[in-house]
């Protein structure tokens, strides 16, 4: 039984343009321990998915319409958006490190305000406590001095280090599931590494399970067991970490892995080749494919037929397409 | 902090001094004769040229205006720091007592008048944010939004006509100070402050409704949402103190249009306050008076502005330790 | 993995590039803004309005704004004088139609001559920095420390006359220092794009990259300011006029207006209270298109609602 289990999650925006489907049928499941990875472009859906999942869409514009979100036996997409049974969740058992480290902090309270805030909520420390708790959140992620810093307020924090105390927030409740949503992209490569290796660890140590949502394949092949790859709104291909990059079936995704270098790889042996084009506009998609018209694999039933659903094409390993790479 | 406070206090008394030399120079470079009122006075016909020019000229040494503007200017200045503000010529008694007389009233409608223009803006902002896009914050952001063209004379008059006339709840006109007789005394001041404070109130909501819903776009109050905090902590704890950064700078310019409006309330509910003695004292042309009194408009801003940086710097940890 | 032939490469057309977001023109996006939201449309007729009565004012207006016609003096509404007359006898409405005239040369005059004072005070500080950049800041610190209407009174009343141009050289003083403000937080933050420095790269002197660079940027702001601040400055107009040191009599001003009917508020309230209703819906209009301008342009507001 899987800790938490999406089905079909749909979110919609309503834009001035019209209709934007940001997740389309979107399912995936997330087991005790394990380290997920949710790929794609900018745009692809995976934020939308992963804030829908923390109900944490606004709106308006946007609307979850449709789903399922089984979190401990309970369909999360039922509750109140921030009714109490959702804000007992929120921030104790889910909890998120968001993208940009320089502005997820609040500018006005000290370090300490922010990670007793959750302690004080959640836990039912009493202040002393708390902020005890707080120093030693802090020393776990890494933050020197933290009996000092404690008391600082984000300015005087390099954007690394305040990753690092939003690491800190999001474990301090002993949460069962971790959505990082882009938690490396704004920071430098030498300190990226460092945070992936931290949190890492402390996952694993704490037995907490951790769903990276990311465009870097880099990170996923290192850290993730498991890979969905999205694309347009949906998931096109997922599996373990190995088969996707070992042996990719979805055009999309064979074409997203010849696209970057390999690290160690020697020069020359492989050209790296682009997808060409651009990611679809997402308002008033057509029906077919949403990667067909920068398809180089399609064949004459894709432009009649609608996007296919995921089907399984090995043991754990799902693709949405008529035509299978390797099947070829 | 400390040296943040000093910083400040230094810059205030710099621009204080410039504020004395701006208004030096303006009254005494722009043309027009400084001693046309006493002339006036002196003839007793109103007609200046019955005055020789003998008598002229001894008028100007006797006034010290014979000398170089710089040498006029440390004069002033000189008198002013013993505590001196020279003597008005219309009414021939000491600037200093005849501020000391009116300064209080001005002091405490305006301090009214800028705690209801404030606070209730503030307020009436906070709530629209709140309720955005209800009708309670399209009324109130409407009403606001006309409330900024409104003429405060012409508002004061529509008062005294509606609630003084018409329907008789308050007097038309006139002043009775607190400390003499404190519920006469309120009466008096309704209607003048509700004709300032619309304005101030105005102004502050819009600009609170829009940093309120600037700071709710931002990445910290969704962190907050997603501690899974309710909307009331968010609301006090993430928001406002952010929200109100950009609101508290803003604080120096409600004050300064709430004084520039009571100017015009003293005299719409003739109040005996600075406004009314400046803007006598620009019919009678008593240039000394005009410059000491707004000389004490500027210094009232300038300490203000000295509060809203240290309220600024309490509130911004990003100010206080730079 | 094979290496696709160049061939099998999808064309332009079939990339899904014509599927990018719609393109509209940047003037249908802003007329979409700018005429959708009722407040803003309100607002940009009654300034069109008001523009119509001053050009046609000797047209529209029933009688002659000056002349006194003291046998039908202190009269109420009627057939002949739609919105009675004053204590001299002059047509209440034909001075409200000529006020539209006083009201919008002084305004636009006193709002430009600020704006380029200001504006280019501002650029300067922005552009130079170091102590032209102090100096400018603390001038402009110093005209904010005094309340505007203030110094607009020091300058008005201390220069006796009271002609227009007295009066637009005093309001004009009043707009410099928040106009000099925003223009140099606006080319500042401006000067902080990577394309000025582009400029700066391909050796552009520092009065083109101001001119070419800055200023048009920093332009849309400013047309914001402009349009905002003959509200402010009208009503700065009618309260200098009110206090008796502004526009003269007989010279038909709102603030004016507002100040002779005072004493014959018992008995005929519309002689002060319409010029007031006058000016509102002047500062209510520009105010409103100002906002709609900046609604249109502000990329942030873009797609919100």
């Amino acid at each position: 039984m899987a800790l938490l289990d999406v089905q079909d999650l749909q979110t919609y925006f309503h834009t001035e343009y019209g209709l934007v489907k940001a997740a389309d049928k979107v399912s995936f499941h997330v087991n005790q321990g394990e380290i997920i990875g949710l790929v794609g472009e900018s745009g692809c859906g995976k934020s939308v998915s992963i804030l829908s999942i923390m109900r944490l869409i606004p709106s308006p514009p946007g609307e979850t319409v449709g789903g399922k979100v089984i979190f401990e036996g309970k369909d999360l997409l039922k509750f109140e958006a921030n009714g109490p049974q959702m804000r007992a969740i929120r921030g104790s058992k889910l909890t998120m490190i968001f993208q940009e480290p320089m502005t997820s902090l609040n500018p006005v309270l000290t370090i300490s305000r922010q990670l007793t805030e959750t302690l004080e909520l959640h836990l039912d420390m009493d202040k002393h406590s708390a902020r005890e708790r707080a120093i030693e959140l802090l020393r776990m992620v890494g933050v020197p001095d933290a009996a000092r810093r404690v008391d600082d307020y984000p300015h005087q924090f390099s954007g690394g280090m305040r990753q690092r105390v939003m690491i800190a927030i999001a474990l301090s409740c002993n949460p069962t599931i971790i959505f990082a949503d882009e938690p490396t992209t704004a920071v430098d490569v030498t300190t990226q590494a460092q945070l992936l290796e931290l949190m890492k660890d402390l996952v694993t140590r704490l037995d907490t399970s951790l769903v990276i949502v990311t465009h870097n394949l880099g990170v996923v092949a290192r850290y993730a067991q498991r890979i969905y790859v999205m694309y347009a709104g949906r998931i096109i291909e997922s599996g373990l970490s190995e088969n996707i990059f070992n042996h990719p079936r979805h055009p999309y995704t064979v074409g997203l892995l010849n696209s970057v270098p390999k690290l160690g790889e020697r020069h020359g042996t492989r050209k790296l080749i682009p997808i060409y084009g651009l990611p679809p506009n997402l308002i008033n998609m057509p029906t077919t494919c949403a990667f067909l018209p920068r398809c180089t694999e399609k064949i004459g039933k894709c432009e009649k037929e609608p996007w296919p659903e995921l089907r399984a094409v090995d043991k754990d390993h799902y693709i949405s397409c008529y035509v299978d790479i390797k099947g070829k | 902090m400390t040296a943040y406070i000093i910083r400040r206090i230094i810059i205030g008394l710099m621009i204080l001094i410039l504020v004395t030399m701006l208004v030096f120079l303006l009254v005494r470079l722009l043309p027009g004769d400084p001693l046309m009122r006493y002339m006036a006075n002196f003839s007793g016909t109103g007609q200046q040229n019955i005055m020789s020019p003998e008598q002229h000229e001894a008028l100007l040494k006797e006034f010290g205006l014979d000398k170089p503007i710089p040498v006029q200017y440390w004069d002033w200045i000189s008198k002013i720091l013993r505590g001196d503000l020279g003597q008005s010529i219309g009414v021939g008694q000491p600037i200093s007592k005849l501020i000391a007389d009116v300064l209080p009233r001005t002091a405490y409608i305006g301090f009214l008048m800028f705690i209801v223009g404030t606070f209730g803006g503030i307020l009436v902002g906070i709530y629209c944010a709140l309720r955005r896009g209800t009708w309670m914050d399209n009324t109130l952001t409407t009403i606001a939004n006309i409330g900024m063209t409104v003429p405060v004379f012409w508002l004061g008059i529509i008062l005294i006509y509606v609630f003084a006339y018409k329907l008789g709840w308050f007097p038309m006109y006139g002043w009775v100070a607190p400390w003499d007789d404190f519920w006469k005394s309120c009466t008096y001041v309704v209607l003048p402050i509700s004709a300032v404070a619309l304005g101030g109130i105005a102004g502050m909501a819009r600009l609170t409704r829009s940093c309120m819903l600037e700071v709710m776009r931002t990445d910290y109050v969704r962190t907050a949402w997603a501690k899974g905090l309710r909307e009331r902590v968010i609301v006090i704890r993430h928001q406002l103190k952010n929200a109100m950064i950009p609101v508290v700078t803003a604080l120096g310019g409600t004050l300064g249009m709430i004084l520039g409006g009571s100017v015009f309330i003293e005299t719409v509910f003739s109040i005996p306050g600075m406004g009314r003695l400046m803007v006598n004292a620009i019919f009678e042309y008593d240039y000394q008076v005009v410059q000491a009194s707004a000389l004490i408009f500027g210094g009232i801003i300038i300490f203000s502005n000295l509060l809203v940086d240290i309220a600024w710097g309490w509130l911004d940890p990003r100010i206080r330790f730079s | 993995m094979a290496e696709k032939p160049e061939s099998s490469t999808p064309s332009v057309d079939a990339m899904g590039i014509t599927a990018a977001p719609p393109r509209r023109s940047e003037w249908r996006r802003f007329s979409r803004v700018f005429f959708g939201r009722k407040l803003y449309l309100i607002g940009f007729i009654i300034v069109v309005i008001i523009f119509l009565a001053a050009i046609f004012a000797p047209l529209i207006a029933p009688y002659d704004p000056i002349k006194n016609d003291l046998p039908s003096r202190l009269q109420n509404p009627s057939t002949e004088h739609w919105l009675g007359t004053d204590q001299l006898g002059r047509d209440i409405l034909s001075r409200i139609i000529y006020g539209t005239q006083i009201s919008l040369i002084i305004g636009f005059s006193a709002v430009f001559s600020s704006a380029i004072i200001g504006a280019l005070m501002g650029l300067a500080a922005a552009h130079f920095g170091g102590w032209v950049f102090a100096v400018i800041m603390r001038v402009a610190d110093v005209l904010m420390a005094l309340p505007a209407i203030i110094l607009m009174m020091l300058i008005a009343g201390m220069m006796k006359g009271g002609g227009i141009w007295i009066v637009v050289f005093a309001l004009s003083f009043g707009g410099i220092a928040p106009m000099c403000r925003m223009m140099c937080g606006m080319a500042l933050s401006v000067k902080q794009n990577d394309y000025v420095l582009a400029g700066r790269a391909i050796g552009m002197s520092n009065w083109r990259i101001m001119l070419t660079q800055i200023f048009p940027n920093a332009f849309p702001p400013l047309i914001v300011g402009l349009t905002m601040g003959i509200g402010g400055v009208v009503l700065g107009e009618a309260g200098l006029s009110f206090l008796g040191i502004g526009v003269q009599a007989p010279t038909p001003s709102w603030g004016g207006m507002v100040m002779d009917g005072q004493r014959f508020l018992m008995t005929n309230p519309l002689i002060s209270t319409l010029p007031g209703v006058a000016i509102m819906l002047l500062v209510f209009g520009f105010n409103m298109v100002g906002d709609g301008i900046r609604d249109a342009i502000d990329p942030r507001l873009r797609g919100v609602i």
